[in-house]
């Protein structure tokens, strides 16, 4: 199952070596050595469809656009990637960068090295030239060779300080021109693009005397560049401009002209084939998307039709998706229109919005709100009485650096523990974590069904690496998850039929009670936070209590019956036998750590990957049937303290005692899970804990 | 069938303190309930925490008492899904004003189609009498250790800055006009606000039904008490925004209501004080931009097929994330 798919050419057997994480640059080793491991490719060997981009400048210069118009010319091409989106919590000036993996196949994570930068700026050349393979290559703007290092005012002075002492080592200038002639020496191919004669020129053909007008488009010369040294055909570049500039003719005009000029720039200086070529393939039709698209898509097909919120990073980008595709067709309806309609709500705080969408659920909606984790943290009182009241309510939480404002655009899986016991009291809830693209578009429907169900409030956990990274799919399947209610009593009924007033609360085995919606005939009830009886009304009654918190937490395990198995987890195993390793994870570190099980196993590792996506309620059984028996279980998460671990083992008494854990804000790359699994392995230990550090 | 008073009634015991004002808005809500056209099918009563909160669980329609200072949020939210309900919202003084401040200027924003009564009875009656928002400086209050530090909002002025469409104030025990008050603020087309002054006999000894009677101001003429609240409308007073006004006309009438919004102590007035029917609704807003909202809204969807299958069609929705590939001819 993990092995490579036929549709991967190699033109010579050359398997990547990653390097090792970034905390050994720091050890004092002699600058060769110290510098990037990467096994060279050798000019002879022409890796096909498996190499990662990156391209970087200033925040707001058009590096989302210029790495989505790379993607989309790959995808057009039939090829799969996958996008790595790193910002600063600002919004113009400073770095931010993008890296997209490419394959044959389809992938599902990022790795430590980059075989082709793209630059168009100064500082994204500084700070990741030394990320490039040897063979690789950088296009760069040759005006900027003076440029010196410490008068780039947005790099941090510890960055310039590792730097210059690096390039002074190899008796270097702290200048581009020492950034350059340190790429050459390890053998990285350098391309100078005159992005200024190119836009000159590009502005002539057109007759736009003003330069400045576009000056936009350098991003796309480094695109097409790119492309050119790939051998990647202009066409799909040509037509990934004109998706993303559909509407506009002129931007689509010079960005094609220029796009044409630039990669014949690059195309005349390759003395010999790049080492790295994209060759299209014949694919079926794919979605190039973002984890906050696949849950926005998720969501409508899942029957929200109220969604509030008050921004934040890195939910708010899925609002506003929904916003924009608030008017949609559908199928079937009983409306001749055929529309479907979405509100999206910008409420005055998360108060707020978790209150409107807990009301709006009371009139038989499906509602939801999303946020990060400040906004989480003042829903709190709000989820206690979603609680309390059982109501079907969905939030979906974007974990991302804390605690506080944290990291803002940054990943963590911090808010584990939080969301599992937030809010004062005792009440049921369903959390549900994906790992992956799919996952958060199905969850996003299932999500809403758990809440009818079991009514109570049910999160869908998502972490800022899914939710901002971009990444191939075959379209999910809209009916693949069928819409479920629950007790949700249906129609224009006239009273319940017994005579006997309707009761909300009534008491049933399950825990679950006939649900009505605010006006609804016969069907009159009351809400309240205070404990109440079976009507609603305020009951202060011990044995009231008694009773009525038992059916609240009855729920729980009501939920835990009636979930299906492979909705709880995920357990992935290697093809060989005997697994040498467990792996236990959740949330989006699924994608690299199943990338890296590719690499373990052609070294022969038997792996095995427990993907826990269920937390409350917990699958206890499962976990404790999968990791009891096993040689080595390594616990695998992007926090301090390894919370999944500490959740297995309230829950099992299972002591996860090999940790890799990660939380400098970026997300973990598939080299850095072979590496330190393959390091865990070759010297298990008591309570070892491996902190991976890669990225900028 | 006429809607009866006994129809209105629970079976829940009335917990508040003999001679709570409260009792005074619960009557008058509910005599409005029976003299409106209002389907009680589809009235649903909103309220915060607090004494005056208590008061859904003592009518017979849809009740949601929710948390302290966040009525507004729920009830908002309900209207919006299904903008066939008739929301009423309620809460105390310091529900509306401290803790849930926020959430009433930003409901003046959005102008949904609603009516909201606050039971502004000067002190946090549920927590023992400590002073409300409304409480003046200076007044000191039966439970006040010291005098109240604070000044005090002014909700009709507040409501006014914050795009309120409808601000009016009655008084608890003159039940004929806040009925009257409720009627029109639920009549009226946007969101509107009853100021509903509220003695606590328990914690406010100022604010009393007796200084509101104005029992300590006899008439030498009548010998009888001369009571301090006064009705607006006995004095010629209009605080209505028409389309036809002038720049100018509006302004006179917003000065209008600023100036009879400081009036306190001795001449209270009661009553509309401004009424603006010309701000669009939200749910206007929203058809805007979305034409099947009324029709449509959202609790009303349908959302999935007989088997349960959704409704969406998720081809054309992600028509724009989607790529065909293109392979050239090699
Ligand atoms: C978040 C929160 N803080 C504090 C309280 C305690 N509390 C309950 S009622 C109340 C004040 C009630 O005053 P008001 O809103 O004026 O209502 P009244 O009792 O006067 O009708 C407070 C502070 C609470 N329930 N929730
Ligand atoms: S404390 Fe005041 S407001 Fe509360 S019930 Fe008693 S009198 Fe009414
Ligand atoms: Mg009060």
């Amino acid at each position: 199952m993990l092995a490579q798919t036929a549709t991967m050419k190699w033109t010579a057997v050359s398997v990547r070596v990653p390097t090792a994480p970034r905390m050994n640059d720091v050890t004092a080793q002699s600058a060769t050595t110290r510098l990037r491991e990467a096994k060279t490719v050798s000019r002879a060997i022409v890796k096909v469809n498996d190499l990662s981009w990156m391209t970087g400048g200033p925040q707001g210069s058009g590096v989302d656009s210029s790495a989505n118009i790379f993607a989309g010319a790959c995808v057009l091409g039939g090829l799969w990637t996958f996008g790595l989106r790193e910002y600063y919590s600002s919004i113009k000036g400073p770095h931010s960068y993008f890296e997209v993996r490419v394959n044959g196949d389809k992938i599902r994570s990022h790795v430590n090295n980059v075989d082709v930068l793209a630059t168009f700026d100064a500082e994204t050349l500084i700070r990741h030239a030394d990320e490039v393979t040897s063979g690789g290559g950088i296009l760069y703007d040759p005006t900027f060779a003076n440029i010196e290092i410490d008068r780039v005012d947005t790099i941090e002075t510890p960055v310039v300080l590792r730097i210059k002492a690096r390039l002074a080592k190899q008796g270097l200038p702290g200048t581009v021109t020492g950034i350059l002639d340190e790429a050459r020496k390890r053998g990285v191919n350098l391309f100078p693009i005159q992005y200024n004669d190119i836009i000159a020129k590009t502005a002539a053909q057109i007759g736009e005397h003003q330069l400045s007008k576009l000056s936009r488009i350098v991003n796309v010369l480094s695109v097409s560049a790119s492309f050119a040294i790939l051998g990647f055909d202009e066409t799909y570049l040509n037509q990934s401009i004109e998706r993303a500039f559909a509407s506009k003719k002129k931007v689509v005009d010079m960005n094609e002209i220029g796009a044409k000029l630039a990669y014949d720039a690059a195309k005349t200086q390759l003395k010999q084939p790049f080492p790295f070529q994209l060759q299209p393939i014949q694919n079926q039709p794919r979605l190039l998307l973002m984890g906050v698209e696949a849950v926005a898509l998720g969501k409508l097909v899942g029957g929200c039709r109220v969604q509030t919120y008050y921004p934040i990073t890195p939910a708010a980008d899925e609002s506003e998706f929904l916003e924009s595709h608030g008017n949609f067709d559908i199928s079937a309806g009983n409306n001749l229109s055929q529309k479907g309609s979405i509100l999206v709500t910008q409420t005055e705080d998360e108060i707020a919005a978790i209150t409107m969408a807990t009301g709006a659920a009371l009139t038989g909606a499906r509602a939801a709100t999303s946020t990060s984790g400040p906004g989480f943290s003042l829903m709190v009182e709000g989820l206690g009485w979603a609680g309390m009241n059982e109501v079907p309510l969905v939030i979906t939480h974007y974990q991302r650096g804390g605690p506080a404002t944290g990291q803002p655009t940054r990943h963590e899986q911090g808010d584990l523990k939080f969301i599992l016991s937030a809010a004062h009291g005792e009440f049921p809830r369903i959390v549900l974590c994906s790992g992956d693209m799919e996952e958060s578009f199905y969850d996003a429907i299932r999500i809403f069904n758990y809440a009818e169900r079991f009514q109570m409030p049910s999160i869908h956990l998502i972490d800022k690496g899914l939710a901002n990274n971009s990444m191939t799919i075959s379209p999910p399947k809209a009916d693949l998850v069928p819409i479920q209610r629950g007790k949700l009593i249906q129609g224009d009924h006239q009273g319940n039929g017994n005579g006997e007033p309707y009761r909300r609360f009534a008491f049933t085995e399950d825990g679950v009670s006939p649900r009505a919606v605010l006006g609804m005939p016969g069907y009159r009830f009351w809400n309240t936070g205070d404990e109440h009886d079976e009507m609603g009304h305020i009951e202060e009654d011990p044995d009231n209590r008694v009773k009525m918190m038992t059916k609240r937490m009855t729920k729980l395990e009501t939920s835990a019956k009636e979930i299906p198995e492979d909705e709880k987890f995920n357990f992935f195993r290697s093809s060989k036998k005997q697994a040498d390793v467990t792996i236990v994870s959740w949330g989006s570190t699924k994608g690299p750590i199943l990338d890296a099980m590719k690499l373990l196993e052609r070294d022969g590792i038997g792996v095995e990957f427990l993907q826990i996506r269920l937390v409350s309620p917990f699958p206890t059984e499962t976990v404790k049937q999968k990791l009891a028996g096993a040689k080595l279980v390594v616990g695998i998460e992007q926090n301090y303290s390894g919370q999944m671990a500490a959740v297995i083992a309230e829950k099992t008494m299972i002591d996860v005692k090999n940790k890799i854990v990660k939380f400098n804000g970026r997300p973990m790359s598939q080299d850095e899970i072979y590496q330190s699994v393959k390091q865990v392995i070759s010297n298990p230990a008591q309570n070892r804990r491996v902190v991976l550090t890669h990225g900028a | 069938m006429a809607l009866k008073l006994t129809d209105l009634k629970t079976e829940v015991h009335n917990d508040w303190c003999p001679g709570c004002g409260d009792f005074g808005i619960e009557a008058s809500l509910k005599m409005a309930l029976t003299e409106m056209p209002v389907d009680i099918n589809k009235v649903a009563l909103f309220s915060g925490i607090g004494c005056s909160s208590k008061l859904v669980h003592f009518t017979n329609a849809f009740g949601i008492h929710t948390l302290h200072g966040r009525v507004l949020g729920y009830a908002q939210g309900a209207k919006l899904a299904n903008p066939d309900l008739e929301v009423i919202a309620v809460g105390g003084d310091g529900d509306g004003l401290g803790i849930g401040v926020g959430h009433f200027v930003h409901a003046g924003r959005r102008n949904i189609d609603m009516a909201y009564i606050i039971h502004d009875n000067g002190v946090y009656g549920l927590t023992k009498g400590q002073a409300s928002p409304t409480l003046h400086l200076g007044m000191q209050t039966k439970s006040l250790p010291e005098p109240n530090i604070n000044s005090s909002i002014n909700p009709i002025m507040l409501a006014l800055a914050s795009g309120f469409t409808f601000i009016a104030r009655s008084y608890a025990y003159n039940t004929r006009h806040l009925k009257e008050m409720i009627k029109k603020a639920v009549a009226h087309k946007g969101f509107a606000l009853i100021d509903a002054l509220q003695p606590c006999p328990t914690y406010n000894d100022i604010n009393t039904k007796e200084w509101y009677g104005g029992e300590d101001r006899i008439d030498p003429a009548t010998k009888r008490p001369m009571p301090r609240t006064y009705d607006l409308e006995s004095t010629g007073y209009n605080g209505r925004i028409t389309a036809d006004m002038s720049e100018d006309e509006v302004d006179k009438n917003l000065l209008q209501v600023i100036e009879k919004s400081r009036e306190w102590g001795d001449k209270i007035p009661i009553g509309v004080f401004y009424q603006n029917e010309t701000v669009p609704i939200y749910e206007e807003r929203i058809s805007e931009r979305s034409p099947i909202y009324l029709k449509e809204p959202p609790a009303r969807q349908q959302l999935a097929k007989e088997d349960g299958k959704s409704v969406v069609n998720l081809a054309n929705l992600s028509k724009g994330l989607l790529f065909e590939s293109l392979v050239l001819a090699q």
